[in-house]
């Protein structure tokens, strides 16, 4: 690999700019292919640069190999696939964001924590963290949620949950989950319906939100948060009811 | 947060080493059959010393792609490397590997 090639690779990561290196496994050659132009060594076909750019959306690195006319090995090229990171919006600058923010960086998530309520969305309950003040719809529409965000709503607080909700269930969020109980859910999904979602768009939400590993503390609760937003991202099969 | 257990970590360790002038090669899992421990793009850089940041496997290969990473760094020619462990062979060395990996190796220059 070039130095230059690697300047110019980290650079786009730093800009968040989706990019996939592609190298000929034949000739070593290399090649950045962006959503809109390709910088480097060799130049694609455009078959191949649609699967290169399959590849970045599907977020998947692998090979991309072709039979040569007498079926033998022709093209090899590997496509390593750099997306921004995941993304995770908290609302609620609560006690279950405090652990839940870190522990989600671990997992290679940017966090924001939206709150509007200065109180809790503080720099020093929050040591690091990218916070958001502003009204939570506000805040989530100008986020930017896509296929690449999970949504969390922590508030308890109805007129804080719920226009987060209104936003994140229509948008592409790969997950949107509401801290609650089933009681409180079921009145959740009253007020939803009221304000105009469709059952479609309700039935995305997970809520309770979490995976029911009987977690009781704020680190426990975070964990089950994280465990089920790496289910539903990685099509875990969630195995329950062991006994 | 700057906190980050992805690949991308690797390049910048990559990129940094080969910026204080040191020899530096990256290896790349490019293809992998059965159970493998760490998936297709997971990076390992190593440099002249055998210093390393990341990891193409669980640890049951990194000794050999180290050897051959010196190889790379001496010649500036990139080798595609296979591995595969069987089962048997995992549980001598006890080791959880048992598939096969392919990996890429190519040197920063």
């Amino acid at each position: 690999m070039k130095t230059a090639t690697l300047q110019r690779l980290l650079q786009a990561r730093a800009d968040k700019e989706p990019v996939a290196l592609v190298t000929d496994l034949n000739t070593g050659l290399q090649t950045l292919v962006f959503a809109d132009r390709v910088e480097g060594g060799f130049g694609l076909p455009e078959s191949h640069l649609d699967a290169v750019r399959d590849r970045i959306r599907d977020d998947h690195s692998g090979l991309i190999e072709d039979e040569d006319e007498d079926g033998g090995s022709g093209v090899r090229l590997f496509v390593q696939v750099h997306n921004p990171p995941l993304r995770l919006i908290l609302v609620g600058a609560v006690h279950i964001a405090q652990p839940l923010a870190p522990m989600a960086a671990l997992l290679g998530y940017g966090v924001t924590v939206v709150d509007p309520r200065g109180a809790f969305a503080s720099e020093s309950r929050f040591p690091g963290v990218a916070l958001d003040t502003r009204w939570p719809d506000e805040a989530l529409s100008a986020l930017a949620i896509d296929a690449r965000t999970a949504v969390v709503t922590l508030t308890h607080d109805a007129k804080l949950d719920d226009p987060a909700l209104l936003v994140a269930l229509r948008s592409p969020a790969f997950y949107v989950g509401a801290l609650g109980s089933t009681r409180t859910h079921a009145k959740r999904l009253d007020r939803l319906r009221v304000q105009g979602l469709r059952e479609r768009e309700m039935a995305r939400l997970h809520a309770p939100v979490g995976l029911d590993i009987g977690a009781v503390s704020p680190a426990e609760i975070a964990l089950s948060v994280l465990a089920e937003i790496t289910a539903v991202r990685r099509n875990g099969r969630i195995l329950l009811e062991r006994g | 947060m700057s906190v980050s257990g992805s690949t991308d970590d690797v390049l910048e360790t990559a990129a940094r080493w080969r910026g204080a002038g040191r020899k530096v090669a990256v290896a790349t899992v490019i293809a992998t059959w059965g159970s493998s421990p760490r998936p297709v793009g997971s990076q390992l850089a190593v440099d002249e010393d055998g210093a390393m940041a990341g990891s193409v496997s669980g640890g049951c290969i990194e000794g050999a792609v180290v050897h051959e990473a010196q190889k790379v760094m001496a010649d500036g020619e990139p080798r595609l490397l296979s591995f595969g462990v069987s089962d048997e062979m995992a549980w001598e060395v006890g080791l959880a590997c048992g598939g096969k990996v392919q990996v890429y190796v190519e040197a920063v220059e």
